[in-house]
């Protein structure tokens, strides 16, 4: 917006949006700076601030002590795999929806949106009571399983509002020029398509890597993922403020550095293209 | 356009996705209905048959109830208000020529990606730890007592978290919205004389009606399931505790499978309430 201010305005301006920005970026802030100090430097009084040792003993001391690089592995095959198989599932869904409409089209997205309402509490115990029958509690197919339903519904309303950005007109023009279905499918739509997918898959990511609720229900020792493994240092002896610093570090800066990237498709992905 | 082969192709591959969700939502949701109805209580002897409403009266005139719903709104309703408010601020701000604009942006809208058992542990241990956190340092440096926040505070603190959690939410959402407001209509009216507030409440803000809205329903569906951050702070003790934790104590600790269960019916209906309001707004939406 080229809006003509005075720098004087500018200037005041720029140091109380930069003034507030840090105070809301600080807790993440001071948890990465603890994160390299010794514990002793952690609950120093007196707080520290840059004056410290950098260790990366904390690091160390997390990846060896918990098996740290299985709950990433958990964390990473759980949304990653939920992602995609929600792709294979809601892609075809949402193409057939947002290109042969019917009356009954805007209902059933409404009706897929609904379920997504239904408080997960409410129907925790018949899930985990199916999980066990299927043997299915604590281990990573059973959570892909979860996460995919989950957000399934979330899926298809944003490649949904994607696809029916693709106008037909570009379509017909192609089959007026003589262009087969192959080549249609290949150089027209799936160019058209594809930024649209990218944005649901990391939109998509993130829900399932930050989602607490099913993971600290169902999962144990052998699927359970970061949120999980984050949620063990609330115990007593979970005092280790350096410790806890790292494992935290290390459990969000891969989505915080994903979500950066993304947050013009989180707008339209969150409130379906209802805020432009 | 649609012909009928292409009809029928588009009801085969919506088939997984809609026979996937119906019963993701049919088969949990007949279960709970069958055991709201019967008392089962998995570690004293099972299923111990129909008891009819029993269990949904018990729910309601136990003694934790409207203490958990009171607590329910508390939360969802603060939360609503600071961020709400803050939001609509923080984008004006946001909005406005700045230099580093970007920077500041990633800054506010970072704690959105924090996970929830992650932000609620950094702020109980590292904030609000009563002998090492921050907030005990800077009290004593004014020479006050510190606070134990999670078990004297424990309802304002708990609202604090989950707002520094969803205000980048608000913010992105608002400042979207505000960005396209038509500036030339601020700027004829301001050319006309009209003072900054009668500006914001007869211009920003009907323009901002909508995206409220959307954040306000948003949250609420959010808010009212909250979990992670009750279950790593306060476990639900100091009157932290929401219809959801106590729905998840007497099905998981307590191991009341029916009571719970007619617990869950009614946070599905309350659910279910605020979904239709929801609904009715992006279903509008969609028309156009």
């Amino acid at each position: 917006m080229a809006r003509s201010v005075t720098p004087r305005r500018k200037m005041i301006n720029t140091g109380l949006a930069w003034a507030i920005g840090l105070l809301i970026f600080f807790p993440i802030l001071w948890t990465i700076l603890t994160s390299f100090k010794t514990e002793g430097q952690a609950i120093a009084s007196p707080p520290i601030f840059l004056n410290f040792d950098w260790t990366l003993e904390n690091y160390g001391i997390v990846m060896e002590r918990s098996n740290y690089m299985r709950f990433l592995m958990n964390s990473i095959i759980i949304a990653g795999g939920s992602t995609i198989l929600g792709l294979i599932v809601a892609v075809p869904a949402a193409w057939s929806m947002a290109f042969v409409p019917s009356k009954r089209t805007k209902d059933i997205l409404l009706w897929m949106l609904s379920t997504k309402m239904l408080p997960a509490v409410g129907v925790l115990y018949p899930i985990y009571l199916l999980f066990i029958q299927l043997g299915l509690l604590d281990s990573r197919a059973g959570l892909v399983i979860v996460m995919m339903l989950i957000n399934l519904p979330i899926i298809v309303w944003m490649l949904y509002t994607y696809f029916r950005e693709i106008p037909g007109e570009i379509l017909e023009a192609a089959r007026m020029d003589g262009a087969t279905l192959k080549e249609e499918v290949l150089y027209i739509l799936t160019p058209m398509a594809i930024p649209g997918i990218a944005s649901t898959m990391l939109l998509n990511f993130i829900l399932a890597w930050n989602e607490a609720f099913w993971t600290l229900n169902l999962t144990a020792v052998n699927a359970a993922p970061l949120t999980a493994f984050i949620a063990s240092y609330s115990s007593p002896e979970g005092l280790f403020f350096a410790k806890l610093s790292a494992a935290s570090t290390m459990a969000i800066a891969p989505i915080l550095i994903l979500g950066w990237f993304s947050q013009k498709q989180l707008v339209r992905g969150l409130t379906f293209g209802a805020v432009k | 356009m649609a012909t009928k082969a292409s009809r029928s192709a588009a009801r085969m591959m919506m088939a997984p996705a809609v026979v996937l969700l119906l019963g993701w939502m049919l088969v949990p949701l007949i279960m709970t209905l069958w055991f709201s109805f019967r008392t089962y209580l998995p570690l004293r002897g099972g299923d111990q048959g129909w008891t009819g409403f029993d269990n949904y009266v018990r729910f309601v005139t136990s003694s934790a109830f409207w203490p958990a719903v009171q607590t329910t709104l508390v939360i969802v309703i603060g939360v609503l208000a600071i961020t709400v408010v803050l939001g609509v601020l923080l984008a004006m701000l946001l909005d406005q020529p700045m230099w580093g604009q970007g920077v500041v942006r990633i800054l506010v809208i970072a704690p959105f990606f924090v996970m929830p058992t992650v932000s609620a542990l950094v702020w109980k241990n590292m904030f609000m730890d009563p002998v090492n956190g921050l907030f005990s340092h800077l009290w004593r440096f004014f020479g006050a007592e510190p606070v134990s926040w999670l078990s004297d505070a424990a309802m304002p603190s708990i609202i604090m978290i989950v707002s520094w959690q969803w205000l980048p939410f608000a913010t992105l959402i608002l400042l979207t919205a505000i960005q396209s407001l038509d500036s030339e209509q601020l700027e004829a009216a301001e050319m006309d004389g009209a003072p900054p507030l009668k500006r914001f409440f007869f211009i920003v803000l009907p323009h901002l009606s909508r995206a409220i809205t959307i954040v306000i329903l948003i949250q609420t569906i959010f808010l009212l399931a909250i979990f992670a951050e009750i279950f790593v702070t306060t476990g639900g003790a100091f009157g932290t505790r929401t219809l959801s934790y106590l729905i998840f104590q007497r099905v998981l600790e307590s191991q009341n499978v029916g009571l719970g269960s007619a617990g869950g019916v009614y946070a599905i209906i309350l659910a279910n309430i605020v979904a239709i309001f929801l609904m009715r707004i992006v279903g509008k939406n969609l028309d156009n």
